[in-house]
Formats: structure tokens, C-alpha cells, sequence
């Protein structure tokens, strides 16, 4: 189910903030997060993230295509390398 | 037979089911478009007059996307997960099922046919 409309979207506040400070300061350097469930809005195109997958950051430059998905997405938290002696 | 938009050609059917034949129409849309056309649903096709049928076409070309727009629009759209390498494009490129159902058995549809492994143990065997 999604989420109620009347909430908007779910931003994390502090990466939200992070945002605006670098914003005034047109610094673009990567933000380290564990915010995974925080909505993409219009603000954070262009910035980097830092995303946590359970075990590393992963960088995450978003684009405006982005939009509307969740950091979360771009961030993949299993690693599959395929079965044992399946030939490629 | 009738000809509409270009090469679907439904034939001696009702027309409501008639136009379920175009890709992006189903049962709803067609008898929406009928209301609006004001054409009685449960004629047939071939007893449509050449105006009805115009007006048919008209509504669809103005109201709905189908055939061959639909299907370019729904791989545009599959082709943006992709490229923005988010969760749901990540599964479309490697072919899995894309919302959250199970792996270990079934997903056959998106799988295809099962690729059996020598040396696995099948449960015939085990018992």
C-alpha cells in the first residue's frame, strides 16, 4: 500500500538539512547516509550520496530521473555472483 | 471486415469485443468508447456503418494509447529503470520477477523454462 498523500513524501529531516547547508555553500561533496527509506525530491539533484547497503556507503549521484524513487534504490543491499560451476 | 487504425481487423464479433482485439483496449475501454461513439455495444462489426466506425477511430485516437504507441511507451518506461540502475531496473535487466515475490520456487514467467543442474539433488532422489 502506498503512503497516506496527506503525509507527503517521507525526507529524512537531517539529510534534508544537509542539503540546504550545502546548497548556500554550492558545496557538492558527498553526503554519507543511512536514510534508505528517504524519498528523492526535486532539491537533491545534482548532490551526491553516500548510501549505507548494511555493510559499505555506496555513491549515489543523483540525476533528475531520480526523482520521486528512494535512495534506497540505488543502493543494493545483496550481492549475487552467480551459482557455483554454472558456466558462463 | 473492418479496418481500424490501421492494420487490426476485427471481424464478424460483437463490436465491444471486436475492439479488445487492439493492443491497450480491453472490455472497460471498448465499452466506454462504444457509449461515447453511441453505437450499441452488441452489434456486430460488419453491421457497423462507415460513419460509426469513423467515429469509433476518432474517439480512440483522441482518448487512449495503443498498439504500437503503448508498447514503444512501456519499454521507454522499463528503459528508465534501467538506466537509472534503481532496484526495479536492476531486476528487469536480469530478468527476476520485479515486485518482491519469491525466487526460491516458481517465478517461472520471468525466469523461463528451469535450467535443471547436474548433481543437485532433486527430491525424488533424497527420498
Amino acid at each position: 500500500m502506498g503512503r497516506s498523500v496527506k503525509k507527503g513524501p517521507y525526507i529524512d529531516a537531517k539529510v534534508m538539512k544537509k542539503i540546504a547547508r550545502q546548497k548556500q555553500e554550492s558545496d557538492r561533496s558527498p553526503i554519507k547516509t543511512w536514510a534508505r527509506a528517504c524519498t528523492i525530491p526535486p532539491d537533491f539533484v545534482g548532490h551526491t550520496f553516500e548510501v549505507h547497503t548494511g555493510k559499505h556507503f555506496q555513491r549515489v549521484f543523483v540525476t533528475e530521473e531520480m526523482v520521486g524513487h528512494k535512495l534506497g534504490e540505488f543502493a543494493p543491499t545483496r550481492t549475487f555472483r552467480g551459482h557455483s560451476g554454472r558456466r558462463r | 471486415m473492418a479496418r481500424i487504425l490501421g492494420v487490426d481487423i476485427p471481424n464478424d464479433k460483437v463490436i465491444s469485443i471486436a475492439l479488445t482485439y487492439l493492443f491497450g483496449i480491453g472490455k472497460t475501454t471498448s465499452k466506454m468508447i462504444c457509449e461515447e461513439a453511441k453505437v450499441e455495444p452488441l452489434v456486430k462489426t460488419k453491421d457497423l456503418t462507415d460513419e460509426e466506425i469513423s467515429r469509433i477511430t476518432s474517439i480512440i485516437e483522441k482518448r487512449c494509447v495503443v498498439e504500437g504507441q503503448l508498447r514503444r511507451q512501456i519499454s521507454q518506461n522499463i528503459q528508465r529503470l534501467k538506466d537509472i540502475a534503481c532496484y526495479r531496473g536492476l531486476r528487469h535487466r536480469r530478468g527476476l520477477p520485479v515486485r518482491g515475490q519469491r525466487t526460491r520456487s516458481n517465478a517461472r514467467t520471468r525466469k523461463g523454462p528451469r535450467r535443471t543442474v547436474a548433481g543437485k539433488k532433486s527430491i525424488k532422489s533424497m527420498r
